[in-house]
């Protein structure tokens, strides 16, 4: 067992000679405890909300379920990715704004154009109800 | 003549300028790869988005959604995702049979979530609700089947590495495919977050 530590640091050490710059990708075991304890109680919450039918209005929940939701995204970022703004030299959160526009773009985008699509149909009467194949 | 030495004296300078770090980079590129995933499923949830009301008079979230299921789905990839994490410690400390111990756990948890989400598939597909029901069915199918697939490949991807460990050991190079997984397998507990946000829980409050 002992031996087999030795060579354990050995390796060790020579990672860390070998690739220095890239600690932000590493986390400690508290950080990992932290985020994992952190994500249990904002997944709880949200089924909670809707399993239990805590809230009485529509709204409220769902907006609940996407705060919640977003912080959670959050958590998940920096305490598993290990994200910050220095990894790889500020690269990856510039890529991640990138993306974050572009996603928003795609989504609200989406929703927003089909909205107008759906409100500006002409209405539907029964007999044109009747009709449809 | 001794114009030409002294320029070929020069020239390595040049060259000793730089400071590459070739696994920095790799990091860099995997999470681009990360980031152009997200934009997939940034369309499938758009669809769903859209698409997710049009029952087509059939089945609605409210009818088909088991929350209680969803939960314990939801548990195993928040589970998978801390043993991963005690995988990675493990591995800095260069521990090689306790990385391949949490890897293996991390991939029994990946398999129960896969398990009880083609449970909850076959379940829906026996009482009808197929994806070729309704446009919400269709979306919600791409949707959810698409971090399926992307949780099958993880699995695939990390059964392999537990075979490279226990071979070559915890090398440079597999600690680079370990980093590399591991950004992977918690970018789909982060899309996770998102499907059980939408499409579950939004889903059944209606």
């Amino acid at each position: 067992m002992t031996t087999n530590s030795t060579s354990h640091e050995d390796a060790h050490e020579a990672h860390h000679g070998h690739s220095h710059g890239h600690e932000a990708g590493h986390g400690s075991l508290k950080s990992y405890v932290t985020g994992f304890v952190l994500s249990v109680i904002l997944t709880a919450i949200p089924f909670w909300l809707v399993m239990g039918d805590v809230l009485d209005s529509k709204v409220a929940t769902v907006a609940a379920i996407m705060i919640i939701g977003a912080i959670q995204i959050v958590v998940h970022m920096v305490y598993f990715l290990h994200m910050n703004t220095k990894s790889e030299g500020g690269w990856t959160v510039m890529a991640l704004i990138f993306t974050i526009i572009i996603v928003a773009i795609a989504l609200i985008g989406s929703l927003w154009v089909m909205h107008h699509l759906n409100t500006n149909m002409m209405v539907m009467s029964p007999e044109m109800m009747k009709n449809l194949p | 003549m001794s114009n030409i030495q002294s320029q070929s004296a020069e020239k390595p300078q040049f060259y000793l300028e730089e400071d590459h770090h070739p696994e920095g980079s790799t990091n860099l590129g995997f999470w681009l790869y990360l980031m152009s995933d997200c934009l997939i499923f940034a369309t499938l949830f758009a669809t769903y988005a859209v698409l997710g009301r049009n029952y087509a008079a059939g089945p609605s979230p409210a009818d088909l959604f088991d929350l209680k299921l969803v939960a314990i789905n939801t548990a195993m990839l928040l589970f998978s995702s801390i043993t991963y994490g005690f995988a990675m410690l493990q591995m800095e400390r260069g521990a090689k049979q306790e990385t391949l111990f949490w890897l293996g756990i991390t991939g029994l948890f990946g398999l129960a979530f896969l398990g009880i989400e083609l449970y909850e598939f076959h379940h829906m597909i026996l009482e009808g609700a197929t994806p070729q029901r309704s446009a919400f069915l269709s979306a919600f199918f791409t949707l959810v089947g698409t971090h399926g697939l992307h949780v099958t490949f993880g699995l695939i991807w990390l059964v392999t590495l537990m075979v490279q460990v226990s071979k070559h050991g915890l090398i440079a190079e597999n600690r680079r495919r370990l980093m590399c997984l591991s950004m992977f397998w918690h970018f789909l507990d982060v899309v996770w977050i998102g499907v059980f946000s939408v499409v579950y829980l939004m889903g059944v409050v209606g």
